[in-house]
């Protein structure tokens, strides 16, 4: 049956300020059926209090043989802000 | 006695319904029913222990929730015989536990009220999972019953095989004239519209049966409950006092 059956991604949001997070995915015919699976697989335990899905094939993915001009800048230690004087006053930031 | 009787009533509904839902588990048509159906499982067995342990406080002779799920005999479990019923395929399985959560959901909102703090308790909780049981049991119904042609016929079949089962809901029982538990009978208005929004929805027509069954109050079960309850009741009399 699954074979007919959409497929969603789901994220979760843990708690009120934080980002929603990419837990996994599921089948469902629509998408109220996909929230209420996303409800009984992904929130058994209290992870969240928000809960988004999307369908799979909504989403656009990066192809893994531009791994290289995605992924690797090189030696731009630059792009680091790492080459501050933080004043001691500004404390943590 | 009455709240001991009535409670017991209730108690053996969860369990008996909990332990045939129980029985989809590994068997569901795709993984994530297969996770649905046994977390609605857990919830309605989750109140029937609630139902249970108070049930044998109020008794006051030392029966725990196990010995009155365990120790009983088909006659003497007094459940409708609604949530008996075979799990027959997924049309009837999500049929029966709409009809059951319907039901319950006005009932324990109802019971939020009670003069009773341990039903009050157990209403607080319950009420929650009913209405997700709602929800989610009616949208399998909306997309079975306005789905496929076999779904929905397997959809008209489960009415026509669950509607002499529906009446029995709202007898009184052992609860009647308690103030601790509200009246069965007054619910009907909320769980005929609950349904009907649904079967609207779904396409489906409810159907009246002129010849009701009822006796599951009175012990008086279809064939199924025996084998269900020897089942179900197998570990513990084998080993009985048995923990985890």
């Amino acid at each position: 049956m699954s074979g007919e059956v959409p497929l969603w991604e789901v994220f979760i949001r843990p708690r009120n300020g934080l980002a929603h997070k990419h837990v996994g995915s599921l089948h469902a015919t629509d998408e109220v059926m996909a929230l209420q699976a996303a409800r009984d697989v992904y929130t058994r335990r209290g992870e969240g209090n928000s809960i988004w899905v999307v369908p799979s094939k909504a989403i656009t993915a990066s192809d893994p043989d531009q791994a290289g001009e995605n992924f690797e800048p090189g030696e731009k230690i630059y792009r680091h802000p790492t080459f501050y004087e933080i004043p001691d006053e500004v404390g943590h930031m | 006695m009455a709240l001991f009787d009535a409670l017991l009533e209730l108690a053996d509904d969860h369990l008996v319904l909990g332990h045939r839902v129980s029985e989809w588990c590994g068997h569901a048509p795709m993984l994530e029913e297969d996770l649905a159906m046994p977390n609605m499982a857990l919830d309605v067995i989750g109140t029937a222990r609630n139902l249970y342990d108070y049930a044998g406080k109020v008794e006051g002779k030392g029966r725990d929730e196990d010995d009155l799920a365990y120790l009983r005999g088909e006659r003497e479990y007094r459940n409708l015989l609604l949530v008996e019923r075979p799990n027959e395929d997924f049309a009837h399985t999500m049929l029966r536990q709409l009809y059951f959560a319907a039901f319950m959901h006005p009932y324990w909102t109802a019971a939020l009220e009670s003069p009773d703090e341990t039903v009050r308790g157990i209403a607080g909780k319950a009420v929650k999972e009913m209405a997700y049981h709602i929800r989610h049991t009616g949208e399998w119904v909306i997309r079975l019953g306005d789905g496929t042609e076999e779904s929905a016929r397997r959809m008209r079949d489960a009415v026509t095989a669950l509607a002499i089962y529906v009446d029995e809901l709202f007898e009184e029982g052992a609860g009647e004239g308690l103030d601790a538990l509200p009246d069965r009978a007054a619910l009907r208005p909320e769980w005929e519209a609950t349904i009907k929004r649904i079967f609207d929805e779904a396409g489906l027509e409810q159907v009246t049966s002129p010849f009701p069954q009822s006796g599951g109050r009175d012990g008086r079960h279809g064939e199924g409950l025996g084998h269900m309850l020897a089942e179900m009741q197998s570990v513990h009399r084998a080993h009985p006092g048995a923990t985890w």
